[in-house]
């Protein structure tokens, strides 16, 4: 039988994966993608929990993870056709008119 | 070693491969492809965990719905290639390192301190069928539901509104 | 019959308020005779109460008060608003409230042309709401039944020489002169506040309360365990003696005053405010009492003063700086008195100084007012013969002079014309036949001729000195032959022989609103003897109602008739040098020859004021130039823009952090949630 810590463990290192490409890609795209990776090892870790405590919450809320990721990246995606639209590029370090 | 733990290597390794392979392509389609395989691999996941409803959404969703919304907006945008120089140049190292320390502090905390060496059980019939999900979800979640729909019009909305071409805008 | 109005007490310092109070409000509005009325019915009005405490007090001599409320009660430290009526107090009330009001009547004739001669005849009111406040600072001293309140008073009066010296500010040496006076007067005064000051916080505690009779109760019983404490006491209090009635070394402040109005020297410097000194010693008597070695640095002190002044004196040319230092040199005469335990004999001489000093100012004011009319009609003269020239041509050159007749007026002050230097004057005795007649009186009384009042008071605070310390009696016998030598000369140079100036043979007698006071103090200075004549000695029993350990005064005819002998040949003396062969203008003072150097020193008045200015003033400046600059400016300053700058390079700093770049943002997020996870992680 698998031992939850493995789960856990994978779930661990997908999220970790998903934060180094947050932090090291710079196609915007890229970064989105990561960001799912990043709610999909979670979505992970709360199935597994749903098992081990035989609850089923744990799946309804993976299931609402998965309705609001679904509206996160169109509206995302959306928003990033605009900026290419302004700046011509989806590298965000072009975006920084933030800079103080 | 029982066949259930060599199946979670296996798929687990597909998963992390498909990570990594995210993490270091140069082009977005196949960083997109890559996120597909790993998305598969978590739903069979999700199979061998009892929850066929979730794996199946998964599958339809993500895999299906989100995915190929990302390979239109690449197309969309001409998935360029970026120019070399980072402004900051010690950031990647850094952020590797702070990873790796995250990593290691997140492990350590779930796995060596969390005392979940325990098998999981198996999980019984008819557990996380859209049956049950559904009977669970429209008994005691039902608010939630319907807020997520009216979050998914609001995208919608959002997404069209914010895709509208300036030219558009200035006729009406 | 007895007659108990003790309740009327307060009004003697209310009165006056009053007056001023109606002044400040109406006063401009209503004119000039309104102002000067009010002032001086108001101060007139404080004389009656005096009176009619002075008549409550004779049925009932012993001490009365009336409490208006409390001050400050904290802790242990209790003072109250309370008015002290006995025989002490009212006698200062009836010399300041009397000699007052006749100064403010005087005042409301000389002010009048005062206002005009310097070009601002709208400041008028308030020279007579400065007066009122006088007045009513000095009741409040001489009333107080505490030493606190007295010291409200005594700050008060400063307060009031201050604000009079500095009345025509805008005047003066370089436009600044009269408020550079003010301010040596307000700043000299100070060090004697400080002294009186750390008096007070060691009277406080050492005997535990402020109140006269508390503190006085317990002298005895305090000095018998600490005596080095009184000491101290009354040498501090000495220091506040010697500022406010301008002994040495804290003198140098009263020549300077007398660039205020003539009515402010004759009322402050003269006949009220300066005499605070010799009231505080004699209230304090059971303090000096008590420590015996203070009491001779006391009578030395006015000793000393009292014959260096009077050497000054004998070289000076200015009309009011003679009268100046001949008041300094009787305050050591008064300050030498109490210091013996002669109290009865110093406020004698107290009461006496104040009629015929004032009378000796009022006069000179009088001498004045007539040279500058002098002055004015040689100038008008002048004109005349130069040619009329056109109406508007002659309105041009009257309005001229009149708006610059301050500029004109200093100019001549200081080059041409000075209508107070007694060089330019002479033969005024026919020109001012009633001033030259008061001012002998003065003069002689000043002088302690038989049978006037400067006569009694002298010779008594000689016979005094004469059985208590002989030593100070040598001195002062010195110093009043050359009292009478110096007033003397004075009399001389201005009213004897022929004018020196076409100016002062222009001059006129003044009006009767100016001579009524001066006949009147003549009076009194010719009089005033009686009060406390040689056997009877009115004034001794008196006060003896209040003063414990007074002196008796002892008169005797041998001693007197070698006083007046003394006097007397002072005055021929002064006689035979000055009034002799009246001098002419160009000619020089003929001491000048026969003292040499030693009449160079006088007339420097030994160079005080230049010492005072090498010793301690320039460096106390630097000083304060350093610490203004040093000090102030680079450190404190510096600390202050050090730290904002400190700020602004911080600022700059983690502006930095702001890179606009979402990675770096997000790189952020990460270190925050490993170091959280960190602490979670190893700390439970």
């Amino acid at each position: 039988m698998v031992p939850i810590s493995w789960y856990i463990g994978l779930s661990i290192t997908l999220f970790t994966l998903g934060v180094m490409g947050i932090l090291t890609r710079r196609n915007a795209i890229i970064i989105f993608m990561s960001l799912e990776l990043m709610f999909n090892a979670a979505n992970l870790a709360f199935v597994t929990f749903a098992l081990y405590y035989h609850a089923l919450s744990g799946q309804i809320f993976v299931f609402f993870v998965m309705a609001v990721a679904a509206a996160e990246v169109a509206v995302g995606l959306a928003l990033m056709v605009a900026i290419f639209r302004t700046k011509g590029s989806i590298d965000v370090d072009q975006v920084s008119s933030l800079k103080g | 070693m029982t066949s259930g733990q060599i199946l979670f290597i296996f798929l687990a390794a597909g998963a992390v491969l498909a990570a990594i392979g995210l993490l270091f392509s140069r082009n977005a389609v196949y960083a997109a492809l890559f996120l597909v395989v790993n998305f598969v691999s978590v739903a069979i996941l999700y199979l061998v965990l009892g929850a066929p409803f979730i794996a199946l959404a998964q599958i339809t969703v993500y895999a299906g719905a989100i995915m190929v919304l990302f390979l239109f907006v690449i197309m969309l945008l001409g998935a360029e290639k970026l120019q070399v120089g980072e402004v900051y140049p010690w950031q990647r190292p850094l952020a590797v390192v702070l990873g790796m320390l995250l990593f290691g502090e997140v492990l350590y905390l779930a796995v060596f301190r969390g005392g979940l060496n325990i098998p999981l059980p198996a999980p019984e019939a008819g557990y996380g069928t859209p049956n049950g999900v559904g009977l669970e979800l429209f008994n005691h979640y039902l608010l939630p539901f319907e807020v997520t729909s009216v979050l998914l019009l609001v995208a919608l909305v959002g997404a069209v509104v914010l895709t509208r071409s300036g030219k558009i805008r200035g006729r009406s | 019959m007895q007659i108990n109005l003790f309740g009327l007490a307060p009004w003697v310092v209310f009165f006056p308020l009053l007056g001023l109070v109606i002044n400040l409000l109406v006063g401009k509005t209503l004119g000039e005779k309104f102002s000067g009325g009010i002032a001086s019915l108001a101060v007139g009005a404080s004389f009656v109460v005096s009176v009619l405490l002075a008549l409550s007090l004779a049925g009932d001599p012993q001490m009365h008060y009336v409490r208006l409320g409390d001050w400050i009660t904290a802790g242990p430290l209790s003072v109250g608003w309370v008015f002290r009526v006995d025989t002490l107090a009212v006698t200062m009330m009836l010399v300041v409230s009397g000699v007052g009001t006749l100064i403010h009547v005087y005042s409301i004739g000389y002010m009048h042309h005062d206002v005009r001669h310097n070009g601002d005849p709208g400041r008028y009111t308030r020279f007579f709401v400065y007066l009122n406040l006088f007045i009513a600072a000095m009741m409040v001293l001489v009333s107080a039944d505490n030493f606190l309140m007295m010291f409200v008073g005594w700050e008060g009066v400063g307060l009031c020489s201050y604000l009079l010296i500095g009345f025509w500010f805008e005047k003066g040496a370089d436009g600044i002169g009269n408020a550079r006076a003010a301010k040596k007067a307000f700043i000299v005064n100070r060090i004697g506040d400080f002294g009186l000051l750390i008096a007070l916080f060691l009277i406080f505690a050492t005997f535990g309360s402020l109140q006269y009779d508390e503190v006085f109760a317990k002298v005895m019983q305090i000095s018998a365990i600490n005596s080095p404490v009184i000491v101290l006491i009354t040498l501090f209090m000495l220091l506040a003696v010697t500022g406010k009635s301008a002994q040495v070394p804290l003198y140098v402040w009263l020549p300077d005053a007398m660039a205020g109005p003539t009515p402010v020297s004759a009322l402050i410097h003269a006949a009220t405010m300066v005499t605070a000194g010799v009231y505080l010693v004699t209230r304090s008597n059971p303090l000096y009492s008590a420590a015996p070695a203070a009491q001779a640095v006391v009578a030395w002190v006015g000793a000393a003063t009292a014959l260096f002044a009077a050497t000054i004196a004998v070289a000076q040319a200015d009309i009011k700086k003679v009268l100046a230092y001949s008041t300094i040199s009787q305050l050591g005469y008064m300050v030498a008195a109490v210091g013996m335990g002669a109290y009865a004999a110093g406020m004698f001489h107290l009461v006496t100084h104040s009629f015929f000093k004032a009378l000796l100012f009022l006069a000179a004011g009088s001498v004045i007012l007539g040279m500058e009319h002098g002055e004015d009609a040689t100038q008008h003269a002048a004109q005349r013969r130069a040619g009329k020239g056109s109406k508007k041509q002659q309105q041009a050159r009257a309005k001229e002079q009149f708006v610059q007749g301050a500029l004109v007026f200093d100019a001549e002050h200081d080059e041409q014309f000075d209508p107070q230097d007694m060089w330019n004057m002479g033969g005024l005795r026919e020109r001012q036949p009633v001033t030259f007649w008061v001012y002998l009186i003065g003069a002689l009384a000043l002088a302690g001729i038989f049978p006037l009042s400067g006569f009694f008071s002298k010779d008594e605070i000689l016979g005094e000195a004469f059985r208590l310390q002989p030593g100070i009696f040598w001195v002062l016998l010195v110093a009043a032959f050359l009292t009478a030598f110096y007033i003397g000369r004075q009399v001389c140079l201005v009213f004897l022989g022929k004018p020196r100036t076409e100016g002062a043979s222009r001059s006129r007698e003044n009006p009767s609103v100016i001579l009524v006071p001066l006949v009147i103090l003549a009076a009194l200075a010719a009089f005033g003897g009686a009060i406390n004549l040689p056997g009877v000695q009115s004034l001794e029993h008196w006060l003896e109602h209040t003063i414990a350990n007074l002196e008796p005064g002892q008169f005797s005819l041998l001693l007197a008739g070698g006083a007046l002998l003394v006097a007397g040949m002072g005055l021929l003396v002064a006689w035979a040098v000055y009034g002799q062969a009246p001098l002419a203008k160009a000619q020089p003072d003929p001491l000048r020859r026969a003292l040499g150097p030693l009449y160079i020193a006088l007339e420097h008045k030994w160079w005080v004021d230049e010492l005072y200015d090498r010793i301690i003033v320039r460096p106390y400046k630097g000083l304060a130039a350093f610490l203004s600059s040093g000090v102030d400016m680079g450190v404190i300053d510096y600390l202050g823009d050090a730290l904002a700058r400190l700020t602004a390079s911080l600022a700059d700093a983690l502006r930095r952090l702001q890179t606009g770049l979402v990675r770096m943002y997000a790189l952020a997020f990460l270190f925050g949630a490993v170091v959280v996870l960190a602490f979670l992680a190893f700390s439970r």
